[in-house]
């Protein structure tokens, strides 16, 4: 089994978000650079299958060179080999165009990707890539097992799981439940040593498939001061939650 | 430019709120830029209901293959009313299943799409729209540069505006494919409010000291008609199961009114429902970072203030309902 996990590299989530160049780019200055959360719940479950069933696992970014220190910490925990689209994305539709070229190119059975990364939320690289490739998906999927190229998955919905059989090839769009947060690993010194030798290929790309256009950012207004109310005014708080934020 | 909205209806064929909210969005755009506003729904009960928000002409489908959702069969209807109808905007929710098809969608109608809007579109040759972005630490203006636009609306970020139109309802004869997925089982957690769903959600941390003291946030969110939910450590310990966790790897929570009791406030909870409106704290420690991101907050030990809550809501309950 030949798997792809596709692999955001995104600001860790208690940097603090600036924006630089009249507020239109977001400012990397000192901040700290982590494999999306999700994505990283999707390659411990690709590392899983790798032990158990002798798969091989590929990571893949679309992103510049300094991506590349993400990609070698998802080859220190365990991928085989990681592949950098040399491109600069600007939205999740040529993210997702570039990944299904590749796959196109170089057939994979499962693709994991994150149900959504941490940085730009927008949550729509899965789904496209399975209508670029024509291959079966299942979103928020949180449990995956897999015999021969029989699927037994679940997926979260509102209020609950619905149970899916399905046949490989196959993406998902991955989160916590596929592996838990105690199940994730810390790449040790011998993954990293083992990592600097690993393949990382780099692909050069001429075409964009832009379909949005970031124009600028802009933080929300800071926050008002709470509004403290003693424990044994609790009239007041219900008071204020109906009259004054009309919330009950 | 005619727009669609994909209208969600629940198990038992009722409309859920977040269609009526995504039709008020979509009549403003409408009387904004001119067109009219379209609807798709499969097997409503009372498709007629979305004439009191503005919508011209309603598409239900009365199928039995189209009862339960599959992301392959839906889309494929949805991008086929919208090419007959000559729309040019789809309107979604945020709701899972609709994020499930909208990245589907987006190739098949060859659209621009954008998720998490919080503004009514301004059109400047091209379609412009606010979103939140960086869990909700920021705002990016977006264009989008394709002729068709799928926009996916934030949920609570516009309302319910009601906007009386003569409706015309009728059918859409789908040919629908072969479910690539097959739904084995379906296991609902209970039949209580969901987190997606809920106006309000009630929410319990540490603070509580263990499962046994749950009651405490089950009546509040009983009197309240709201969602209970925990935070990341709780579910860690067992204590309540993982489809409560809400947090940046957890739910996220968009609702009305979030009140969080004995969480203290860490980082990656705080991302996941920083986007609800009201936020109210109740923790014994003063410097508990949640009274930072709140608007709302008590000093104190949940033993003592939840049943007072409880008592002193119910009180108002009886009064205002």
């Amino acid at each position: 089994m030949k798997i792809l996990v596709c692999i955001s590299h995104v600001p860790d989530t208690t940097s603090k978000i600036n924006f630089s160049e009249n507020n239109t780019v977001f400012d990397k200055t000192g901040v700290q650079f982590v494999i999306n959360p999700n994505d990283e719940f999707g390659l411990t479950r690709a590392i899983w299958f790798k032990e158990k069933n002798n798969a091989v696992v590929h990571v893949i970014n679309v992103g510049l060179s300094d991506t590349e220190s993400t990609l070698r910490k998802a080859l220190a925990i365990g991928a085989d080999k990681a592949i950098r689209i040399n491109h600069n994305p600007k939205d999740g539709h040529s993210v997702a165009k570039y990944i299904s070229n590749y796959i196109s190119n170089n057939s994979y059975d499962l693709i994991i990707a994150g149900r959504e990364s941490i940085d730009y939320n927008g949550g729509m690289v899965p789904g496209m890539i399975s209508a670029f490739t024509d291959i079966n998906f299942i979103d928020k999927c949180i449990d995956l097992n897999i015999s021969g190229d029989s699927v037994e998955a679940s997926r979260e919905i509102e209020g609950g799981k619905e149970n899916i059989s399905t046949k490989l090839p196959l993406i998902i769009g991955g989160q916590k439940g596929l592996v838990e947060e105690s199940d994730l690993r810390i790449p040790n010194m011998r993954g990293i040593m083992m990592a600097r030798k690993k393949e990382l290929e780099v692909v050069e790309v001429n075409e964009d498939y832009q379909s949005t256009n970031s124009k600028s950012f802009e933080k929300p207004l800071p926050k008002g001061e709470v509004t403290l109310i003693s424990a044994d005014e609790i009239d007041k708080l219900i008071d204020l939650l109906h009259k004054e934020a009309k919330a009950i | 430019m005619d727009i669609l909205i994909f209208a969600e209806t629940d198990d038992k064929g009722n409309f859920k709120k977040d269609a009526f909210e995504i039709a008020s969005y979509a009549y403003e755009i409408s009387s904004q830029t001119g067109g009219s506003v379209r609807a798709i729904c499969f097997n409503s009960k009372n498709p007629e209901k979305l004439s009191d928000y503005g919508v011209k002409k309603i598409i239900n489908s009365e199928n039995d293959e189209l009862k339960n959702f599959d992301a392959g069969i839906y889309s494929d209807c949805i991008s086929d009313v919208f090419k007959s109808e000559n729309c040019s905007i789809l309107v979604l929710s945020s709701s899972s299943n609709s994020k499930y098809i909208g990245g589907i969608l987006s190739v098949k109608i060859d659209a621009g799409y954008v998720t998490n809007i919080i503004s009514i579109p301004v059109k400047d040759n091209n379609l412009v729209v606010v979103r939140n972005t960086f869990t909700n630490k920021a705002f990016e203006t977006v264009e989008i540069t394709k002729s068709n636009s799928i926009l996916a609306v934030s949920k609570n970020s516009f309302g319910l505006k009601e906007n009386p139109t003569k409706t015309e309802i009728s059918d859409f004869n789908f040919n629908i494919s072969e479910r690539r997925n097959k739904v084995s089982s379906i296991e609902k957690t209970s039949n209580k409010v969901t987190i997606a769903d809920a106006d309000i959600v009630v929410s319990g941390g540490r603070g509580l000291k263990g499962p046994e003291n749950w009651h405490l946030i089950e009546n509040l969110a009983e009197v309240l008609g709201a969602a209970t939910a925990c935070s990341k450590p709780v579910s860690d310990l067992g204590w309540r199961p993982h489809s409560e966790h809400v947090g940046q790897t957890g739910k996220p929570v968009s609702s009305n009114l979030y009140i969080a009791i004995g969480i203290s406030g860490a980082i990656q909870h705080l991302a996941g429902v920083n986007s609800s409106k009201v936020k109210v704290v109740i923790n014994t420690d003063p410097d508990a970072p949640f009274f930072k991101a709140a608007d709302y907050g008590i000093v104190g030990d949940a033993f003592d203030v939840v049943p007072n809550l409880i008592d002193k809501l119910k009180e108002f309950k009886s009064v205002n309902d």
